[in-house]
């Protein structure tokens, strides 16, 4: 199986002095497509964020591993992050020297042949978000990272984009991290939902229906309602935690 | 229920006469209402000649004015309304503008005006650039150089001029040295300000797809920041030619400066305005140029993509 492995022990992570992960342990093997769900403010994006190497945990250890080379990881976020001084080529691109032909042959793949020259202010948030996908894609990433990518855009597009990277994905297999609140994408894209709250893995669900799947799928349907009432029973607890302190401070 | 006792409750009154006001041309429930929005019958011929016609309008629009101006006040001397002993004639600039220009004197003059405007420029704005990118881009230095910079920033250029001369005695430098130290806090100032605006999250995004330092700031940071910088450019033009004006009227013997101060001891009102009006042609002239360039280098930019505007 191609792709990295990702293993974290006892990972936790404080923004001053509140806690977001406390002490996560989690292996993920290669080639897997593992979601992340949970509440807001749950410490999901943190998670990622730590194993991109963009923030460094306040204690535990983060191991990638590939076989034979350093694990390339890429990261698409929520916001295309797209350069708007850069055309579309030269945005996939980006931190590389050469390779216009691979970068044609991606841009084709996400559908967006022709467009190379033009700038990103004239693209849809749906194109925008194929080009960062691109862009990421170029790289032959060992382990890419999906902060809710599909977030912000509308249903008909997210479900466009969910099939696209689920094609580029059985073409060239490799390690998937997408969080996202968004319970039937995860059921939808993923082999492990994982659903994290109160700054640990509260949930680890392996999931191996065979693909393509179907959102009418009643497997589907039974997991999605047993996951959102866990998500639902989270924010209550939350909002139970927000009534009491609102009640000590008045 | 008597009239008093209505009149003692306003919102009843209120809504009974609006029932009683309005019911006539209140709509039936039943009948649609239409309301029409837009109607085009297509996207013919119209719609070019249309834009063609912005085009023009956008040319010719901006003469208008000043031409019209031109003309009154041609009229005004022309009637004597307008004593020419205090503003001559459009006409008599012109014949003032011929005569110098037959004898050399008056491209001579613009020659020389425009090259101290384009050397001073240059050093000040290189020079501002270079040290609003170390002071961005570093944050020792920013706190080495900031403050001492802002100090000196607030000093007005041209209470220098005494100093200047005394330094460089009255040939070219103290003109340039004052050209440069003028052009030179905007462009500073812009460039800080537009390196500590850059969205951070670009600049993340750089870091995570491997850039090195130079081409962090190469591909990211210094394309954020250009449009403060062009604009701090553009405001430092205006800077440029305001003090090479007075520059100018520091004992030389060449430039529009030198044509106003000679002007003024022969009492000609006429080169006097001729040399304000080309003031005020360099400076447009000036404006228009650096605008093309921020045309050019910001055409990504969404408030820059189809703006055409001399």
């Amino acid at each position: 199986m191609s792709g990295a492995s990702v293993s974290l022990r006892s990972v936790g992570k404080s923004y001053a002095g509140r806690t977001v992960l406390n002490g996560v342990d989690l292996d993920i093997a290669a080639g897997q497509f593992v979601s992340i769900i949970g509440p807001s403010g749950a410490g999901k994006s943190t998670l990622l964020r730590l194993v991109a190497g963009l923030d460094a945990p306040s204690y535990g250890r983060i191991d990638l591993c590939a076989t034979g080379h350093k694990a390339d990881v890429r990261l698409m976020f929520q916001e295309d992050r797209l350069l708007p001084w850069r055309s579309v080529l030269g945005n996939v691109l980006l931190g590389i020297k050469g390779r216009k032909q691979d970068a044609g042959r991606i841009l084709n793949a996400v559908g967006l042949q022709g467009r190379e020259s033009e700038f990103p202010v004239g693209l849809s948030g749906g194109q925008r978000q194929r080009v960062a996908l691109a862009r990421a894609l170029i790289h032959e990433p060992d382990l890419l990272l999906l902060d809710e990518p599909f977030g912000a855009l509308d249903a008909i597009t997210r479900a466009a984009m969910q099939l696209l990277l689920e094609q580029l994905l059985v073409a060239r297999p490799r390690t998937v991290v997408l969080v996202t609140h968004d319970v039937e994408e995860a059921l939808l894209l993923s082999d492990r939902v994982l659903l994290v709250k109160d700054g640990g893995v509260a949930r680890d669900l392996i999931f191996d229906q065979p693909r393509p799947r179907h959102r009418g799928d009643p497997a589907l349907a039974t997991l999605k309602e047993e996951l959102l009432d866990g998500l639902l029973t989270a924010e209550r607890d939350l909002a139970a935690v927000a009534r009491i302190e609102t009640r000590m401070t008045t | 229920m008597t009239d008093a006792s209505l009149l003692s409750r306003p919102a009843d009154a209120a809504a009974a006469a609006l029932a009683a006001g309005r019911t006539e041309t209140l709509p039936r429930a039943s009948e649609p209402v239409v309301t029409v929005v837009a109607d085009v019958a297509g996207p013919s011929e119209t719609a070019g000649s249309r834009v063609r016609g912005l085009a023009w309008r956008s040319l010719l629009l901006p003469w208008l004015l000043p031409l019209g101006l031109l003309l009154v006040w041609q009229f005004l001397s022309a009637t004597g309304i307008l004593s020419t002993a205090i503003v001559p004639a459009p006409s008599d600039i012109w014949d003032a503008a011929r005569q110098l220009a037959a004898r050399g004197e008056l491209q001579h003059d613009i020659l020389v005006s425009l090259r101290r405007v384009a050397i001073g420029f240059s050093i000040g704005a290189l020079g501002g650039l270079q040290l609003g990118l170390a002071v961005g881009l570093f944050e020792s230095l920013h706190d080495l150089l900031d403050r001492s910079l802002q100090m000196i920033r607030t000093i007005p250029h041209l209470a220098l001029v005494p100093l200047m001369i005394l330094w460089f005695g009255i040939g070219e430098e103290p003109r340039l040295v004052l050209v440069a130290m003028g052009s030179l806090f905007p462009v500073y100032i812009n460039t800080v300000g537009g390196i500590r605006n850059v969205d951070p999250k670009l600049v993340e995004l750089g870091k995570s797809y491997g850039l090195g330092r130079a081409e962090l700031i190469w591909s990211i940071i210094l394309p954020a920041a250009l449009q403060p910088i062009l604009v701090g450019m553009r405001y430092a033009l205006g800077v440029a030619w305001l003090t090479l004006v007075v520059g100018e009227t520091i004992a030389s013997r060449d430039g529009v400066g030198y044509l106003v101060q000679n002007a003024r001891e022969l009492l000609r009102i006429d080169i006097i305005v001729l040399a304000i009006i080309l003031y005020a042609i360099a400076g447009w002239l000036s404006d228009l140029v650096t605008r093309l360039i921020e045309r050019r280098l910001l055409r990504w930019h969404p408030n820059y993509a189809d703006r055409v505007k001399a």
